[in-house]
C-alpha cells in the first residue's frame, strides 16, 4: 500500500515568488495595505471545474480521513480540476464557514465534506442559498421530499467488509471469543460489529464478540487501554471502528492477538499478525463521480456501493489465515459480489432476546433498513448505551 | 489464552492500567512540582509533552534508536521550559499566560512538524516483564513494565530526598516560598525559576516520549487526550509532593482503565459514567482532604495560581 | 516617526499619549509577534507576504471573511468572559467548557416540552435554564474554594471532564433522539425555537450578546460597588475580609456569573447553529476562552478586539490550508507565537522611550 504514504497526499507547491522576492517584501513592509496589494491570487484564475474535501481529522489518520484524502488525491491527478483541501475542521459552524469560504473564494462548485456530523443542519444550511453548487456528503441518507436536491449521499456496504473480517477471524481464533473496539454506538458501527459476529458464526455458531465503547472517534490511550481490556478478556482477534485504526493495531498485535484493519490497509503495522482488513476505496468513486460532473452528467443524489461496485476492497490475506479460512473467505467474497448476499438474516435475535429477523426473513445489504441499525445480535457481549 | 479470570479480571485491569497509563501523568507532574516549588507555574506543559511525544517519535523513526528520542525529547521540553522562565523572568509578565500561548505553540508545532512521521513505524521502547513467575498471561501483561516508569519512580524518590535534605532543594524552597528572603540571601530567584522551569519540561518531555514511543506507542494528533493539563492539576492535589505525585498518577491511570475493564467483564452501560471515573475521583479526593482553614498546606507562597 | 516627535511637544500631548499605551504597546508587540512568524516561514521556505495577505483576505478582507470571522468570534465572548469574571478576584478558571456543555444540553433538553411555545416565551425560558445550569456548574468550583478550600483551576477543570461525559451519557443514551442515527444528538428544537441571524449579517445574535455581555460586565467590575469589591479581594482576600467585604458572596458571584455566560454560549450553540445537543458542543471553546480572557488582561471590554483577531486568525487557516498547503498547525503556530509576543509586552510598560514620563 504505497499509495496512502503522506508524500502522495501532499505534493510541494512551487513557491508563489522568489526568495529575492521575499526579503524585498518584507523589507518594505510597511502595514496591511502593503500586504493586501501583494496579495497573489486574490482573484484567483478559474480553469474548469474545482472540488472541495473537508476532512474532521488530520488527513493523514491511518484511517478514516486518510482513506478520503487518497481518494482526493486521485481526483487531484485528474485533467481540469483542482482540488482543494481542509483538515481539522469540526462538526460546528465552522465547517458550515469552510464550505462557504471554498465556494466564495475558491470558486468551488463541488463539495466532499466527508464527516457524517456535517449533514445536519450544516450542509442542510447552505445547499438551499447555493444551488449552484453540489453538496457530496459521506454517510447521510438523503430523501428527495425531505431534503435540497443539490445535495447528495454516498457511502459503501463496508459492512460487507466486516463481515469477511469476521470469516478470517473465526478461521483464526483459538479462545473463540474475538474482540471490537467501537467509538460510538451509532448504526454504522452496529451493523459492522454485528457483520464481524455473523461472519465469525459462519465458520463456528459458538463464538462470541466482546465490544468496547470509546466513547470518542479518536483517542489513543482509551483505545489501547480498550484493547488491552479486549485481550485480558481472552479475546485473541481484534478489529475496530474508530477513526485512526493504527494504535488498535499496534497494541493487539503487540500483546500477540490477531487484526483485522478497517477504513484502510494496516498490514504495514503487524505483518504477522494482520489478517485481512475491510478498506474504503475513495479514489474510484471520487474519479467516477468527478468525471461524471466534468461531462455534464448528473450525480444521483443517493448512491450507495459495495465490493462488487470497487467502493469497498479487502486487504490482501496475512499469513496467519489458514488454507481452509482463504477459501472460504475467497468464496463468500465471489458471492457477495454476485449480489443476493445477506448478512442479517432469519433467524436472528439481538442480544436482548429480541428477534430482529424473523425465520426465512433476510436483509440485502442495499436495505436502507440497515443504515438505522440499533440493536447488537445475540452473542456480541455489548450494550447499545 | 483461555485463562478466564472472572471479576478478578477487573482489580488486575486497574493495576495494570495504573502502570501504563501512569507513567507520563507521573513525569509531567514531577516536572511541573519542580517549577511550582520555584514559584512559577508553567501551564503549557500539554504542549511541551505533545512536542516531546513528536520530537522522540521522529528522532527514533530517524535513527533507530528509541532511546535516543527519549534524550531529545527530554532536551526540547528543557529548551520550552528554558524559554517559558526566560520570559517570565520579565517584569510584570504573566506565568499563567504564558503557558497557555506555549501550549499553543508546543502543540503546533508538534502537528506542524509531525505530519511526516506519522505513517512510520518507530521502534519500541523495552519494557521488564516482571510477571515471568506467573503463568497467567493477563498477569504477565499488566506487570511487563516499562523502564521509564521504574525511573519515573525512581526520580520520585530522589525528589523527595532531595527537596528535603539537599542544599539545591533548600535553594529552591527558599526561592519559592519568598523572593525576598532568597533576594536576603544573596540567591537569584528567576535565574533559578528559569533552571527549574526547564528542568520541568525535560520531564515533561520524557513524559512525551513515553506516550509515542511505549504507550499507546504511535505518533498521531490524537495522542494526547490532555494529560499533560491535567498532570499540572494534579500537582496542586499532590501537595506539591513527590511521592504524592506519583500516587496521585496511579489513582488516575488506574481510575482510567476502570471503564474499558467493566465493558469487558459485561458491564456495558453507562460507560461515559465509568470513563469519567479519574476525575469524578480526584474531585472526592480533593473535596475530602481540603479544608478552608488549612487551605493548601505546602502551597509555595510565591505561587501566583494559590495566592 | 510621529510619537518620537511628540515628546518634544506639550505636556497634554504626552498625556493623551500615555493614554495610549496601552494600546500602542500590544499592537507593536503583535507586529513583532508576525515579524517572528514571517521568520519562521522562511526558513520553511514559505513566502510570508503569501501568507499574510491570505490571513488578511480570509480573515478581514471581504464582507463575506468578516462575517466568517464574526461568527467564530460570537462563542469565545461568552467564553472568554467565564475566565475574566472570576479573575477579577484573582481565581483562575479553566473549565468554562463544561458549562458551556452542560448550558447547551440544558437548552436543548428544556426546548423539547417546550415545541409549540412562541420564541418570546420559549427562547428565554432556554436561555435561562442554560445559564443557570451554567451558573451552578462554575459556581461550584467557587462554592469548593470558599466553602471547602479546594483550588479552583483543578476542580474547575475536573468539572468540565465530568461535564463532558454527563453530556455524552445524556445525548447517547435518555435524550437521544432514534432518528439521528449516525450523530447522537437530542431531537431538533422546533422551529419557532431557533435564533436566526442579525439582519443584514450572516451571523447569529450570539455574538450581539457575547458583546452586551462584555459591556455590562465591564460596567460591573468597574464602575459598581461589587466590581469595585472584587477587586479589591482580588489583590487582596485577607485586607478585604478585615474590612468587612463579603468575600464568600463576591466568590460564589462571580463565579457563578462566568458560569452563566458560558452556558448562555452553549444556548446559542444550540439555538443557533445546531438546533439540538451533541457531542458538537465541546468543541474547544471554553479552552480558546481562557487564552482570550488572559490576553485582553481579563478587562472585558478588551476580549472583543481580542476575541475578533483570534477568530479572524482561525477564519483564514482554511485559505492558508488551500491556497499555500501548508498544515492547519501553521496557524497554531502563528497564533503561539503572536500571542507570546502580546504577553511578553507587559514587561515594556513604561520602558518604551516614548511613552517615559520626563522628570
Amino acid at each position: 500500500m504505497t499509495d496512502f504514504r503522506l508524500a502522495s497526499l501532499r505534493p510541494a507547491t512551487p513557491a508563489l515568488l522568489s526568495r529575492r522576492d521575499l526579503l524585498r517584501g518584507t523589507a518594505a513592509l510597511g502595514g496591511m495595505a502593503a500586504l493586501s496589494m501583494a496579495l497573489p491570487g486574490a482573484a484567483r484564475a478559474q480553469s474548469g471545474l474545482t472540488v472541495g474535501f473537508i476532512y474532521v481529522g488530520p488527513r493523514d489518520d491511518f484511517g478514516y480521513n486518510q482513506s478520503h484524502a487518497a481518494g482526493a488525491a486521485a481526483v487531484k491527478a485528474m485533467e481540469g480540476v483542482t482540488v482543494v483541501e481542509e483538515e481539522n475542521v469540526p462538526e460546528t459552524q465552522d465547517v458550515q464557514k469552510s464550505m462557504e469560504s471554498m465556494i466564495n473564494l475558491d470558486g468551488a462548485t463541488l463539495l466532499f465534506p466527508t464527516s457524517f456530523g456535517y449533514f445536519d443542519p450544516h450542509i442542510l444550511t447552505l445547499a438551499p442559498n447555493n444551488p449552484d453548487v453540489r453538496f457530496q456528503h459521506c454517510g447521510g441518507l438523503w430523501s428527495a421530499d425531505k431534503h435540497p436536491a443539490n445535495v447528495g449521499s454516498y457511502f459503501g456496504y463496508i459492512g460487507m467488509g466486516q463481515y469477511l473480517n469476521g470469516i478470517a477471524a473465526g478461521h483464526a481464533s483459538v479462545s473463540k471469543k474475538i474482540g471490537f473496539v467501537a467509538a460510538k454506538p451509532i448504526p454504522q458501527v452496529l451493523l459492522n460489529i454485528n457483520s464481524f459476529l455473523l461472519g465469525a458464526r459462519s465458520v463456528d455458531p459458538s463464538i462470541t464478540c466482546q465490544v468496547i465503547f470509546t466513547g470518542e472517534w479518536s483517542l489513543a490511550v482509551k483505545e489501547a487501554e480498550a484493547t488491552n481490556a479486549l485481550v485480558d478478556a481472552g479475546c485473541d482477534v481484534i478489529t475496530c471502528h474508530v477513526d485512526g485504526p493504527k494504535v488498535v493495531v499496534e497494541t493487539a498485535a503487540g500483546r500477540g492477538a490477531f487484526v483485522c484493519g478497517y477504513h484502510a490497509d494496516q498490514s504495514a503495522l503487524a505483518p504477522e499478525k494482520y489478517l485481512t482488513g475491510a478498506e474504503w476505496n475513495w479514489a474510484k468513486v471520487y474519479t467516477d463521480m468527478v468525471t461524471a460532473t466534468l461531462a455534464g452528467e448528473a450525480i444521483p443524489n443517493f448512491v450507495r456501493g459495495g465490493l462488487a461496485d470497487g467502493f469497498i476492497r479487502m486487504s490482501p490475506l496475512g499469513p496467519a489465515v489458514p488454507e481452509a479460512g482463504r477459501a472460504q473467505f475467497e468464496a463468500v467474497k465471489a458471492e457477495i459480489e454476485k449480489g443476493g448476499f445477506s448478512v442479517i438474516k432469519g433467524p436472528l435475535k439481538d442480544n436482548q432476546g429480541n428477534i430482529v429477523a424473523a425465520d426465512g426473513e433476510a436483509f440485502l445489504e442495499t436495505d436502507p433498513v440497515l443504515e438505522g441499525m440499533g440493536y447488537l445480535v445475540e452473542g456480541v457481549i455489548g450494550s447499545t448505551s | 489464552m483461555e485463562n478466564d479470570l472472572g471479576w478478578w479480571a477487573v482489580p488486575l485491569a486497574v493495576l495494570g492500567g495504573a502502570i501504563r497509563v501512569s507513567t507520563p501523568i507521573l513525569f509531567v507532574s514531577l516536572g511541573e512540582m519542580l517549577t511550582e516549588r520555584s514559584g512559577r507555574i508553567n501551564l503549557g506543559l500539554e504542549g511541551t509533552l505533545v512536542f516531546g511525544a513528536m520530537a522522540g517519535y521522529a528522532t527514533a523513526v530517524v535513527t533507530g534508536d528509541p532511546w535516543a528520542g527519549v534524550v531529545l525529547a527530554a532536551l526540547a521540553g528543557a529548551v520550552f521550559g528554558l524559554v517559558h522562565g526566560l520570559i517570565c523572568s520579565m517584569a510584570r509578565v504573566n506565568d499563567i499566560a504564558i503557558g497557555i500561548a506555549m501550549m499553543l505553540l508546543g502543540t503546533g508545532l508538534a502537528f506542524y512538524f509531525g505530519k511526516p512521521f506519522i505513517q512510520p513505524v518507530a521502534p519500541d521502547l523495552p519494557s521488564i516483564p516482571f510477571g515471568w513467575w506467573s503463568d497467567v498471561p493477563q498477569v504477565q501483561a499488566a506487570l511487563n513494565v516499562n523502564v521509564l516508569f521504574l525511573l519515573g519512580i525512581a526520580a520520585a524518590l530522589v525528589l523527595h530526598w532531595g527537596l528535603r535534605s539537599t542544599k539545591p532543594g533548600l535553594i529552591l524552597r527558599v526561592v519559592g516560598d519568598s523572593t525576598d528572603a532568597a533576594r536576603a540571601m544573596g540567591l537569584r530567584p528567576a535565574v533559578i525559576r528559569t533552571m527549574a522551569t526547564a528542568i520541568g519540561g525535560a520531564f515533561a518531555g520524557v513524559g512525551g516520549a513515553y506516550l509515542s514511543l511505549f504507550y499507546p506507542g504511535s505518533w498521531n494528533e490524537g495522542i494526547s487526550s490532555g494529560q499533560g493539563l491535567m498532570a499540572v492539576a494534579l500537582v496542586i492535589f499532590a501537595r506539591w509532593q513527590p511521592i504524592n505525585c506519583f500516587w496521585a498518577a496511579m489513582l488516575f491511570g488506574g481510575a482510567g482503565a476502570l471503564g474499558p475493564a467493566l465493558q469487558s467483564v459485561g458491564v456495558t452501560e453507562g460507560y461515559y459514567l465509568f470513563y469519567a471515573a479519574p476525575y469524578v475521583l480526584t474531585l472526592g479526593v480533593l473535596i475530602a482532604t481540603s479544608s478552608p482553614n488549612r487551605a493548601l498546606a505546602g502551597a509555595p507562597g510565591e505561587l501566583s495560581i494559590t495566592k | 516617526m510621529a510619537m518620537v516627535e511628540a515628546q518634544g511637544t506639550g505636556g497634554g500631548a504626552m498625556a493623551a499619549l500615555r493614554r495610549a499605551e496601552p494600546v500602542v504597546v500590544p499592537v507593536l508587540a503583535l507586529l513583532a509577534g508576525l515579524v517572528v512568524f514571517a521568520l519562521f516561514l522562511l526558513t520553511q521556505g514559505r513566502s510570508p507576504i503569501a501568507f499574510f495577505g491570505y490571513v488578511w483576505q480570509g480573515a478581514f478582507g471581504s464582507a463575506f471573511s468578516w462575517m466568517n470571522t464574526l461568527s467564530r468570534a460570537a462563542p469565545l465572548l461568552l467564553a472568554a468572559l467565564c475566565v475574566a469574571l472570576p479573575a477579577r478576584l484573582g481565581l483562575v478558571v479553566i473549565g468554562g467548557e463544561g458549562a458551556i456543555v452542560l448550558g447547551g444540553l440544558a437548552a436543548g433538553a428544556v426546548a423539547l416540552p417546550l415545541a409549540g411555545v412562541p420564541a418570546v416565551i420559549g427562547l428565554p425560558v432556554m436561555a435561562a435554564c442554560a445559564m443557570a445550569v451554567g451558573a451552578v456548574w462554575i459556581g461550584m468550583a467557587g462554592a469548593l474554594r470558599h466553602y471547602r478550600g479546594v483550588n479552583e483551576t483543578i476542580s474547575s477543570l475536573l468539572l468540565a471532564y465530568i461535564a463532558i461525559a454527563l453530556m455524552n451519557h445524556l445525548v447517547e443514551g435518555p435524550l437521544r433522539d432514534p432518528e439521528s442515527l449516525n450523530k447522537p444528538s437530542t431531537a431538533p428544537l422546533d422551529e419557532a425555537l431557533r435564533v436566526g441571524m442579525i439582519p443584514g449579517m450572516d451571523v447569529h445574535w450570539g455574538l450581539v450578546f457575547g458583546a452586551i455581555a462584555c459591556v455590562l460586565a465591564w460596567v460591573l467590575v468597574e464602575r459598581t460597588r461589587w466590581g469595585f469589591a472584587a477587586r479589591i479581594a482580588g489583590g487582596n482576600v485577607r485586607a478585604a475580609e478585615v474590612q468587612g467585604l463579603p468575600v464568600g458572596r463576591l466568590i460564589l458571584g462571580f463565579t457563578a456569573l462566568g458560569g452563566a455566560c458560558a452556558g448562555l454560549a452553549g444556548f446559542f450553540e444550540v439555538a443557533a447553529v445546531h438546533w439540538s445537543a451533541n457531542a458538537s458542543l465541546a468543541a474547544g471553546y471554553g479552552y480558546t476562552g481562557i487564552l482570550i480572557a488572559f490576553l485582553a488582561r481579563h478587562n472585558a471590554i478588551a476580549i472583543i478586539p481580542v476575541a475578533i483577531l483570534l477568530a479572524g486568525f482561525d477564519a483564514s487557516s482554511g485559505l492558508i490550508q488551500r491556497r499555500m498547503d501548508l498544515p492547519d498547525a501553521t496557524m497554531q503556530v502563528l497564533q503561539g507565537i503572536v500571542f507570546m509576543a502580546i504577553l511578553m509586552s507587559d514587561a515594556a510598560y513604561g520602558r518604551l522611550p516614548f511613552f517615559k514620563a520626563k522628570g
